[in-house]
């Protein structure tokens, strides 16, 4: 049975040297790119309900408080609209505050923060203030969190003009994405799917966790390295349908791909907004099939945007209506957890649908 | 970082980050902690203005004292038969939290939560308030379920997400909810419950009923934006609540300094509202119920809200996710000024002559007995994780009243993934 941090809270945070590269969970990775970018560039900050002295309940802060400081790594009250309106005015000075809201399913109290205050800033000051935070929360399911600990509320911000959302889906990606959000000036969303801190999830349950040891993105730079924001990641290519996701549902995708038998293309979105428009259209005009997986509630969720903007760039090369793969819409139940969760059968199924007239 | 506008002429500011006194390993001296003697707070009325006894909000009432006599005018002069059940309500409190933890620990479940060493700020606070009185609990109030005779295959039943379980698996461990004992149910969110529970008070006063809530929060979640939404609401509007601040020294790994306590009490926020405050001995059960009691005579008789800190201690860790060894010293709580609720009530009936330590460890046993007969029967209903014990189906009742179409939708898919899936929960 998996707890909700315990797992996550016996994960060293030193990463085990090989030359410049060492071999990283997705925690150590997000703690390392907070490292050297603490060590770029002294007005960045880390704050956050126990983020301090303990470095946060999943130890993704572990040791930065005692290499930076407490005045740039400090625990904070716990209120999720305070964090985010201090940020703001730390910024508003002219530090690079990085936030972190212990669960995303706790980031509603900071809404009218980070929706009214930091994703208005620059324009409604004609750009003499900004707020360039990068708030980072693990989100997502998969751990028996309950509806507390596993909501994906992605499309919530993705909906808000003056905000970015970034989700990293290997430790490779969140180190290099991490650093291009601290250095971003605009506010940017971090979700970090906590199924996948300790390994890559095939969304086989029943089966034993993986770690990273043996999977490439697991292979991480030591020092300072950036991946763009907007540019996903194929991370399969194929002819036959192209699978658009993030996250956790990366691995889920893979592996479903490789028991199906489909040749499909696997987009890593990466950043949702701004998106990598490009990559998609070019991969759906080359498959001329797509489906859009996430574990988010399916009203409303990021697959609505993508599947109407694929629809408006790629009618004419569509084979097959687009299909959408996500949670339902219901509060992520406890103990049906895995009934809830998109998994391999519902992906599968998903994916005999989009290529029976193949 | 250095600022861009220092002068020589100007002192540097620098900023101040709370730090506790004690970490792991220290050696802890809790002789700062000012324990006023038991009896020694005046009782107002309970109609006097709250400008009138503003130290109440900075002292600490206290009834018990150190040879377990109940002494001064908060003495609640509870008969031997109430103590007696105060008592065993504690001491069954405590039972199933150790055997819900180590069921947890066996992998039964995925979380769970104790409220050790906390015990009387549920249990006496239940016994003072009226029974039909609604409670807007945290997490960690367990014992008002208990004191309520809320049956404990249901709280089980609750955290193995069972087939018995009346949440239907829907709702984390602990995360209960029983309407007809007055327990609204828990949220996960910290503080929502505030604002709530003043809501419930103000419509019981526009109905002109007689029934008073209470709220219980955390020190640590008194930072959120919905406690002081709660106190301005009741102090507006005279609310008839009670809004418990549970001072546990500890919220996780922070100490009780990032929520303020570096610079005044948590009884003390009641003072800039304008509403009754009062800082109790939350490991004396007399205290606790005492002013559990004069509270809600003033709420009752439509003279408002009352603020109560209870000054207690997180003897273990938050939850069954957190190893407090990370970060605090294992000595805080062997040395804690205030001692054990349980022991301290056990004394107390002890030195009337009304208990002995024979009947103590009896009813300890009982307790322990009863926890463990119970226990077994409430895994014949399943544990989580082995099994499916509710329907796929009842995922999603319960979103709206009624339910619309794209639901069934969705229902109908799940159901035939369920048969192409070949049940993997059914090899467990
Ligand atoms: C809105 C919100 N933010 C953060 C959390 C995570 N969290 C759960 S309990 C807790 C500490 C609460 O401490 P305190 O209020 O002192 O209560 P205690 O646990 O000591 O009873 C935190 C930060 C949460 N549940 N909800
Ligand atoms: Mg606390």
């Amino acid at each position: 049975m998996n707890d909700i941090t315990s797992e996550e809270a016996r994960i060293a945070p030193t990463p085990e040297r090989e030359g410049d590269t060492a071999r990283m969970n997705m925690i150590q990775a997000v703690n390392s790119a907070m490292d050297v970018m603490m060590a770029r560039d002294d007005n960045v900050v880390v704050m956050g309900e126990d983020v301090g002295y303990f470095g946060g309940v999943f130890r993704a802060t572990a040791g930065l408080q005692k290499k930076y400081g407490k005045t740039r790594v400090f625990d904070t009250p716990i209120t999720e609209c305070g964090i985010i309106g201090v940020a703001i005015g730390m910024g508003a000075y002219g530090l690079r505050p990085v936030p972190e809201i212990q669960f995303a399913d706790y980031i509603y109290p900071a809404l009218d923060q980070l929706v009214s205050e930091a994703a208005r800033l620059r324009y409604r000051s004609a750009g003499e203030f900004i707020a360039p935070l990068t708030v980072r929360s693990p989100f997502g399911g998969g751990i028996f969190g309950g509806q507390t600990h596993s909501q994906s509320p992605e499309s919530i911000f993705t909906h808000v003009s003056g905000l970015k959302t970034v989700i990293p889906a290997t430790p490779y990606d969140a180190k290099g994405l991490l650093i291009s959000c601290i250095e971003d000036n605009d506010p940017v969303i971090f979700f970090e799917p906590k199924r996948i801190y300790n390994g890559p999830f095939d969304g086989h349950w029943d089966r034993p966790a993986k770690n990273w040891s043996n999977h490439p993105g697991g292979e991480v730079p030591t020092g300072y390295y950036r991946i763009p924001l907007g540019k996903a990641s194929v991370v399969r290519e194929g002819d036959a349908v192209t699978i658009l996701c993030y996250g956790t549902m990366v691995h889920v995708v893979a592996d479903s791909v490789a028991e199906s038998g489909v040749n499909a293309e696997i987009i890593d979105l990466r950043t949702l907004v701004p998106l990598d428009i490009d990559t998609i259209v070019e991969s759906v005009k080359k498959t001329g099939r797509c489906m859009i997986v996430h574990e988010a509630t399916r009203t409303q969720g990021f697959g609505s945007e993508l599947s109407a903007t694929v629809q408006e760039r790629c009618f004419y090369h569509l084979e097959a209506p687009i299909l959408r793969v996500t949670g339902f819409d219901t509060p992520y139940p406890h103990s049906l957890e895995w009934a809830y969760f998109p998994g391999p059968v519902r992906i599968g199924q998903a994916l005999k649908e989009i290529m029976k007239d193949a | 970082m250095t600022g861009d506008h220092q002068r020589a002429n100007r002192p540097q500011l620098s900023l101040h980050v709370p730090e506790p006194k004690y970490r792991p390993g220290d050696e802890v001296d809790f002789s700062d902690i000012e324990v006023p003697a038991a009896g020694s707070a005046r009782r107002p009325e309970p109609g006097d203005n709250p400008s009138e006894f503003h130290e109440l909000a900075y002292g600490l009432v206290r009834v018990l004292d150190e040879d377990g006599k109940a002494v001064g005018p908060w003495d609640p002069r509870l008969d031997p038969d109430s103590l007696r059940t105060m008592l065993r309500n504690m001491a069954l409190t405590r039972a199933f939290d150790e055997r819900m933890f180590r069921a947890q620990r066996q992998g039964k479940t995925s979380f769970y939560m104790k409220c050790t060493g906390e015990e009387a700020v549920s249990v006496s606070a239940a016994m003072a308030l009226a029974g039909d009185d609604m409670c807007f609990p945290s997490y960690r109030q367990q014992g008002i379920l208990i004191t309520r005779g809320y049956a404990l295959i249901e709280m089980m039943n609750q955290i193995y997400s069972n087939k018995g379980d009346k949440l239907q698996g829907k709702q984390l461990p602990i995360m209960y909810s029983s309407r007809e004992d007055g327990f609204f149910s828990i949220s996960g969110n910290l503080t929502t419950q505030y604002p709530q529970a003043v809501g419930w008070a103000m419509a019981s006063a526009a109905k002109g009923d007689s029934r008073i809530a209470a709220t219980w929060c955390g020190e640590g979640s008194t930072a959120e934006g919905d406690f002081h939404s709660a106190l301005t609401f009741a102090t507006v509007y005279r609310a008839p609540v009670i809004m418990n601040v549970v001072n546990n020294q500890w919220a996780i790994s922070s100490f009780s300094g990032f929520a303020g306590a570096e610079a005044t009490t948590f009884a003390a926020r009641a003072v800039g509202y304008g509403i009754a405050g009062l800082r109790v001995d939350g490991n004396d059960p007399l205290a606790v119920y005492a002013a559990t009691h004069w509270a809600a005579e003033r709420a009752r008789t439509n003279q408002g809200p009352t603020l109560i800190e209870h000054f207690t201690y997180r003897a273990e860790g938050h939850s069954t996710s957190d190893d407090p060894s990370g970060y605090r010293s294992a000595q805080e709580w062997t040395k804690w000024p205030l001692g054990d609720p349980i022991k301290r009530l056990k004394d107390h009936l002890i030195a009337l002559g009304e208990w002995d330590e024979d009947r103590q460890a009896a009813m300890d046993q009982e307790c322990a007995d009863l926890v463990r007969k119970t226990q077994k029967e409430a895994e014949k209903n399943g544990i989580l994780g082995h099994g499916l014990h509710q329907q796929f189906e009842t995922m999603f009742e319960g979103v709206y009243e009624e339910m619309p179409w794209h639901l069934k939708e969705q229902q109908a898919q799940m159901i035939a993934e369920e048969q192409a899936s070949g049940r993997p929960w059914d090899r467990k």
